[in-house]
């Protein structure tokens, strides 16, 4: 991991959570469907990132949308579910010295891959969160609506984002 | 301790994610306050359903006293129903005296706090001054027998000296020839389902299974049972008989009691020093 990939992180750490907590925190669809676009960095960090780096860059983003949100803790652990999911479905769909990308984006490593990469991590993270944030299981349907409501929207910006700004590499 | 290493850090993904997300769950727990509501509500509320649920079988484990008890009363109230429905009214109408005829009114009070295991055992009940109570009422058990007199009372409770207790004595009869003796408690018998009765004459004949009752002063109405005499060989070496008698009353299990609300009581005690100087 040279300085530029840092660098490169750290300005799209910076620009998409400024976009998750300046634009998407006041949009949402009848309280159902909030887009969840901050997760796109997690998703996207390098291959070569070490699990626990992982883990702790996804609860420091999780812990700053959680101090503009003001629910202390649930995106942290939403964030957290997310990356044992990423790890996981790498672990088990990509040879890991196979790999010569240097980071999981939908123009390194096809549609196919990503969208499925994406949607399950999403899945995860937005099930932990929705969960948390209804903390019972009496309203079952409507947090599990809300849930797979957000995981389209969630799937929807991550993939117009990706097609927009990375594309052009495997072309 | 090498393998133990390889295994931790073979998975070390799942572990890391186990700490991270505990961190986090503690985190919202900690610092949201409908989560943590939530939270403790609902182990508040399976605490308090599994008391309910004891409560519910302790209920339905003294259902049989229960039924006793109410059975008891039934038979009481029906006796009394009977007895004011055969009344001749024509005679009735001769002394129409019904105030002053009821010289006895019950109250009923709860016991919320009960001990049988101290020498001197306190009750405390749930009615107090406003209900009517005052100091040195007698108290009865809604079952059969005795409980003791009032002590001390405030304006929404009431503790009770039971007979349980050194400094009570209760003025009781034999049922079968009226013998007056003194019922007490203590003195070297701390079984709450004994107790003595003191000051009965030499000559008297008793046997037994004799019942005892109340001798009708000292606040008690007359006729109440209070215990069946087990044990007539009680030496003391006076001339006055030891009874020891078993209770009808089970303090251990008393819910209800009945305070007996004397109208005469006033007017008894007004007399009770001319009687003592007269001594």
């Amino acid at each position: 991991m040279n300085g530029r990939t840092i660098l490169i992180n750290i300005f799209r750490w910076i620009v998409l959570l400024g976009v998750q907590i300046f634009l998407l925190r006041n949009m949402t669809f009848y309280n159902l469907s909030t887009p969840f676009i901050y997760v796109l960095f997690i998703l996207v960090l390098p291959f070569q990132t070490p699990n626990l780096l992982l883990y702790v860059i996804a609860f420091i983003t999780g812990l700053t949308l959680d101090t503009f949100y003001d629910t202390l803790g649930v995106h942290t652990s939403a964030c957290v579910a997310l990356v044992f999911v990423r790890i996981l479905f790498i672990a088990v769909s990509l040879n890991r010295d196979a790999i010569d990308e240097p980071e999981p984006s939908l123009g390194n490593m096809g549609f196919r891959w990503f969208s499925l990469y994406a949607v399950l991590c999403i899945f995860a993270h937005h099930l932990v969160l929705f969960f948390l944030e209804a903390f019972k299981f009496t309203s079952l349907a409507y947090t599990l609506g809300r849930t797979l409501l957000s995981v389209v929207f969630t799937i929807f910006t991550v993939l117009l984002v990706e097609f927009i700004f990375h594309n052009r590499k495997s072309a | 301790m090498r393998n133990l290493w390889i295994f931790l850090s073979r998975y070390n993904a799942f572990f890391f994610f186990i700490i991270f997300f505990t961190v986090g769950l503690v985190l919202t727990i900690r610092n949201n306050a409908y989560q943590r509501s939530v939270t403790f509500s609902s182990t508040n509320e399976i605490v308090g359903t599994a008391y309910k649920r004891l409560n519910v079988i302790k209920r339905y484990l003294n259902l049989t006293q229960v039924n006793d008890s109410l059975a008891a009363e039934n038979a009481q109230l029906k006796t009394q129903l009977l007895a004011i429905a055969s009344i001749d009214s024509a005679q009735i109408s001769t002394v129409k005296d019904t105030v002053n005829h009821q010289q006895y009114a019950l109250i009923a009070a709860k016991v919320i706090k009960n001990s049988i295991a101290l020498t001197n055992n306190i009750i405390t009940i749930n009615k107090g001054g406003k209900d009517g109570i005052a100091k040195d009422m007698a108290v009865i058990s809604p079952i059969k027998g005795v409980v003791g007199f009032v002590q001390n009372v405030s304006e929404n409770f009431a503790t009770i000296r039971p007979l349980l207790n050194q400094e009570t004595a209760i003025s009781v009869v034999l049922k079968k020839d009226n013998a007056f003796g003194s019922l007490v408690w203590g003195d070297d018998n701390f079984d709450y389902r004994k107790a003595y009765v003191k000051e009965i004459p030499n000559h008297y004949k008793v046997k037994v299974g004799d019942t005892i009752i109340t001798s009708g002063s000292g606040g008690f109405p007359r006729g109440i049972e209070v215990g069946k005499v087990t044990n007539t060989r009680v030496s003391t070496g006076d001339s006055f008989m030891t009874l020891e008698i078993a209770l009808f009353n089970n303090f251990s299990t008393l819910q209800f009691v009945y305070i007996v609300k004397d109208k005469f009581a006033e007017e008894v005690k007004s007399l009770q020093p001319e009687i003592k100087n007269e001594r």
